[in-house]
Parts: C-alpha cells; structure tokens; sequence
C-alpha cells in the first residue's frame, strides 16, 4: 500500500496547531473563507458529490442531509456536532478535538453557512473534559479573532457557538437523545418522525453530524468533490476514515487510511497480533457491530463491504480479539454496557437487554442451560426492530452473532459449567 | 428542631457561580436547556454530589419543578446523589480494557482501598467505581481519577497513582 498522506489527523503531534495563528499558518480557515465567497447551494452540491458519508455510525450522506433543511423560513436552525462519542471501542473524536479544535470549528462553520444556522452546539460527553477546555480555549481564539460572532471573516454571516457539556449517558450520542439532553431534559430518544431536519432542537429545523465528518468539510470545499471522490474504495465510500484500533494488536491506536483498507492491512499497520497471538475475531465497528472471525480478514473496511458481510462500519472502531480469548465473557460484557444503557422506554428494549445480560453471566459463570443459545435468539428476535431508536438493534448485534459464530463456545460453557479458558492474568503475561 | 422562626434561608448558588450560569443561559432560547450545566456548577460547589439543598438550589435558580430536576439528575452516571470521596477513579471495564487487564486494576484497587465499590474511603479521601468506555481504549487498561485520565495502568502505576492521591 502506499503511503497515505493524513487529512484529518494532519496536524496531530504538531501543537501549533491548537492556536488560532498555527492553525491558520497551516492554511486554516481557508475552507470557510472559500465557502463564504459560495453560493449555500453550492457547497451542499459539492458535499453531496463528495460522497460523505456520516462518520458517526449510520453512514448517511451529509450533503443529503443538509439539503433537507428548508430553506428561508422565520424559525432559527442548528447545528449540533455530535461529540457524544460514548461507543464501546470509539476514540478518534477525542483524538481531532484535542489536537485540532480549529479543524472541527471550520467544519462546523462551514456547515452553518451552507444550511443557514446562526448557532452552533458542540454537544461533548462529559467524560471528556480535557477536549472541552482545548475546544473552549480554541473558540474563545476563534471569536476574538473575527472566526465566529457577529461578522465571521468580516462577512454579514453571524455565528454563535458553543461547547455544551452532556453528564455521562450513551444514550445522548443517539440523535434525538441528544436533542433532549441538549434542551435540559432526560436524554431519551424521541419518536421520528418528525425529523431532526425540520423538528429538532428547540422546534426548529437542525443537522445532527459527527466530529469527523465535520472536519472532513474544510478539505472538501478547499481540494474538491473529485479529489475526496479519489481516495476510497468506490464511488459510495469515499474519502479518509479513522479507524480505533484496541485490543489484542501490537500497537493500539488511531489510523487514518483511506476507507476501505482491507482488515488484513488495517491489522498490519497496527502493529500485527499482540505478542504474535492468532487471530480469533474482530468487531469492526464498534459495540454494535456484530461479530466477525479470522475468515473475515480480507474483507474492506468501508460501509458497503461490511454491512454485506452481516456486520458494519459504525464509528470504525476496530476491537481485535485473540484465541485465548472467551467470547462469551467478552459479549457478556457488551451486553452489561446495553442493559445498562438503555434508557427503558420501549419494553423490549429494556427486558432485551436486561435478559441477554443475565443469561450470557450464567453462562460464564456455570450455570448455563442446554436451550440458552435458542433462548438467546429468540430474545433477539423480539429486540430487533422492535425498539424506537436504533439501541436495540445495536443490543443485538454482538449477542446474535455470538450464538450463530461461536455455537461451540456457547455449548462448551453448558457441558463445562462455566468457562473453559483460563483465566488470563494480563500483567503476569505481559510482564 | 422545628422553631418557627428558625427556617434557613433556601440554598443558593454562590455569586460567582449565578454569574456563571447566566452567561450560559443566554446561549439558548429556553431556560431548561441550562439544566445539565447548572447541574454540573452545582455539584461542583457541593463536592462532588448533589445533596437535596443543590438540587433544590438550581431548582430555584431556573424556576422549574424541583421534581424535574431530580429526573434528570437520576438519569446521568455523572451526577451523584450520594457522598462520594474526595476524589473519584473511574475504571473502564468495557471491553477493549477488559481485553487488557482492567479487571485485576478494579481488583488491585480493591485490595489498596480496602472498600467495595462506590464506597468512601474511612479518611473520605476516595472513592471508586467500574465504569463504561471512556473513549480511550488505545491506551487500555486506563482510569480516570477526577478529571484526569491515566493510560497504560500497571500494578505499580495503579499503586502509586492512589498513594499520591491527597
Ligand atoms: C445508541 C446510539 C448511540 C450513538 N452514539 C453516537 C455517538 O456517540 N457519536 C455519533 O457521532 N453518533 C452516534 N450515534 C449516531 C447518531 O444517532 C447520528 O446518526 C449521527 O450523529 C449523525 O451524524 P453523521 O451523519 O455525521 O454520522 C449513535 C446512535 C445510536 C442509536
Ligand atoms: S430502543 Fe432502548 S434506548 Fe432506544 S428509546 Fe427504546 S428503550 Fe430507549
Ligand atoms: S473500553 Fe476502556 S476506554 Fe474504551
């Protein structure tokens, strides 16, 4: 593979970038000031032809998305950058907040000119404090040097925005949770339609998008619809993505690659097995995303490729899994995080996910029953599809795979009595 | 106890934190989209939970039914409603740290602190609990203690980070 030239993570490792001068220096703000001297509709075409997809988990086209917005009307509209990034395996947004703030607040401007929004919220878990402060020091920056408020760039465009503080729930990274949270309320998801475009914060029509996609803006305007058209796969999964690698690999970390990289490469660049361990299997997209084996290898990471194999890219959240590991207690695991999370409106929701914790738990812990694989399915089938945000689903996801991938997993803990690996003691063997 | 005159004046917030929260609220065209921060200064100011009186406070600083402020309180992981320690560690468990050790960092902390879970320490000084993804699996097994997370744990690290704490 050749070597790929970062976009997004460009400047990360160059701390001059996290004030407004360094970043400018670097040819920042240079989108927002092509944009500006744009007609809004333009720039919604060239996202569209892009072919950006929404970084956040669903994948769906950002310029469709802004084009939903109706245009003039008397009613305010919003931008909210999802910032929530509370996915079991998901880091890359920390990563462009902390070491580019700027990137995200042109992304973030950028999109405000293009859909006609005079307000701005970056919703942030709460979680991350340190991103907050980099953001809010990099705003701050940003207003006193003509960036946001009153006249941005010296242009009639008004522009506010603001860091807003979520307090620690999973459930406000779902878009209409997050509307609720960011109106002061219990964050649970509403039920569309309406949708955000046209009833979203507040009453008024609102784009919900991911860090990444937005800091994938600036360079679209800039470079061109073709140019971010050339890096990727094919003409529906276009330009860079960062992958979150964990797990058992060598080196953990965040990668930027063109999308689509195949899992084989993706593993390689991250350093190969840890301690030359087998490959068992790997999530490729985050909690959510159903299980794959080491018979998946070669398959490319990008959105089309992964949702035919039965799983998807989500927020490309790589969690890499070796053969000492015990899938049962690792989906027992995801399956605590769902029960957990779910915030209880919907029934099967909420006892979905209470009962697939209680089952995979006994059967880690001895007490598994020979029907427990059908009784697992068959929660499943009653979850999926049956809850009013796309959690169940997400609940399911690991917990159906684990049962149709690893069946001799599941009996082995039945006829044993419990686990059959031993238990690891991670510090004694990386000592 | 009950002296009719002796009724305390309700709670407030403190003038620099009013000062605060009002630069906040005009951020929004709604006065309840400044819950979840007031809620955030509040527990700040009470240290580190938010007892009956702050709830009751932001209740009265945004007009609105102390009963949805609790609400909304009970649904966050980030919003205590008990004691917590001076300080507090947040181990994530979810997977990419359980793959890496974070079940014996929760048992080591265990043994340092001599507590269960979300307990306080005797001396007040910590408390701690397993927690979800804290979007830092790359550098797994980590926790958080206060605001600040700690990345690569080991046996050692884990012991001398609870040690300095004051
Ligand atoms: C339970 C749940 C959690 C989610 N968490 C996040 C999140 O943390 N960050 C995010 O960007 N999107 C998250 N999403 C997806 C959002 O609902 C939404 O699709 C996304 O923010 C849209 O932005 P995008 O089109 O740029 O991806 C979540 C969805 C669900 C159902
Ligand atoms: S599916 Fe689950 S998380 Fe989503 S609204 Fe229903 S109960 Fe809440
Ligand atoms: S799983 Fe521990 S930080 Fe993500």
């Amino acid at each position: 593979m050749a070597a790929f030239e970062p976009v997004l993570t460009r400047n990360v490792g160059h701390p001059e970038a996290l004030t407004l001068q360094g970043y400018k220096r670097g040819g920042g703000y240079e989108g927002l000031r092509q944009a500006l001297a744009m007609q809004a509709d333009e720039i919604i075409e060239a996202v569209k032809a892009s072919g950006l997809r929404g970084r956040g988990g669903a994948g769906f086209s950002a310029g469709l998305k802004w084009s939903f917005i109706p245009k003039g009307g008397d009613k305010p509209k919003y931008l909210v950058c999802n910032a929530d990034e509370s996915e079991p395996g998901t880091f890359k947004d920390r990563l462009l907040m902390e070491h580019d703030p700027h990137q995200l607040i042109e992304g973030c401007a950028i999109c405000c000119w293009a859909v006609g929004a005079a307000t701005c919220y970056i919703y942030i878990r709460g979680e991350y404090t340190k991103a907050a402060e980099i953001l809010e020091r990099a705003l701050e920056e940003a207003y006193r040097g003509g960036i946001l408020g009153g006249s941005v760039l010296g242009s009639k465009f008004k522009l506010d925005m603001w860091v807003h503080r979520g307090a620690g729930a999973y459930i406000c990274g779902e878009e209409t949770g997050m509307l609720e949270s960011l109106e002061g309320k219990r964050g649970q998801p509403r039920v569309k339609p309406p949708f955000p475009a046209l009833v979203g914060a507040f009453g008024a029509p609102t784009v919900i998008n991911n860090v990444e996609t937005l800091c994938n803006v600036p360079h679209i305007v800039t470079r061109g619809a073709d140019w971010f058209k050339s890096i990727g796969t094919n003409e529906k999964n276009t330009g860079p993505k960062l992958y979150a690698v964990s797990g058992h690999v060598e080196r953990p970390g965040t990668y930027e690659l063109p999308i689509g990289i195949p899992f084989r490469e993706l593993l390689d660049v991250a350093g190969g097995m840890h301690r030359g361990g087998r490959l068992k299997a790997y999530i490729p997209g985050g909690a959510s995303a159903p299980i794959l084996t080491a018979e998946h290898i070669d398959l490319p990471m990008d959105f089309d490729s992964l949702a035919k194999a039965g799983s998807m890219l989500g927020s490309a959240a790589v969690i890499v899994l070796d053969d000492e590991t015990c899938m049962v207690r690792s989906v027992a695991r995801l399956a605590k995080f769902f029960n957990h999370e779910s915030c209880g409106q919907c029934t099967p929701c909420r006892e979905g996910t209470n009962w697939m914790e209680l089952l995979l738990d006994r059967l880690e812990h001895g007490d598994g029953r020979e029907q427990d694989a059908a009784l697992l399915l068959s929660i499943c089938k009653n979850v999926a599809g049956n809850s009013l945000c796309a959690l169940g689903d997400a609940a399911v996801g690991p917990v159906k795979s684990l049962v149709e991938r690893f069946p001799d997993e599941i009996e082995q803990h039945v006829r044993d009595r419990g686990c059959p690996f031993p238990r690891r003691r991670w510090f004694q063997d990386a000592a | 106890m009950s002296e009719p005159q002796a009724r305390p004046a309700p709670p407030r917030l403190s003038a620099a934190a009013r000062a605060e929260l009002d630069a906040i609220r005009r951020r929004f065209p709604t006065t309840e989209a400044a819950l979840i921060p007031a809620l955030h200064i509040a527990q700040r100011e009470w240290g580190g939970w938010l007892p009956e009186e702050a709830i009751e406070a932001v209740a009265v600083e945004l007009e609105l039914p102390a009963a949805t402020v609790y609400g909304v309180v009970s649904f966050y992981d980030l919003f205590h409603q008990r004691p917590v320690g001076r300080h507090r560690i947040r181990v994530c468990t979810n997977l990419s740290c359980q793959l890496r050790g974070a079940d014996e960092v929760l048992e080591l902390l265990r043994q340092e602190l001599g507590v269960g879970e979300d307990e306080v320490t005797p001396d007040g000084r910590c408390s701690y609990v397993h927690f979800e993804c804290l979007g830092s699996c790359d550098t797994a097994p980590m926790m958080m203690v206060d605001d600040q997370y700690h990345e690569n744990l080991t046996p050692l690290r884990v012991r001398r980070i609870v040690k300095d704490l004051a």
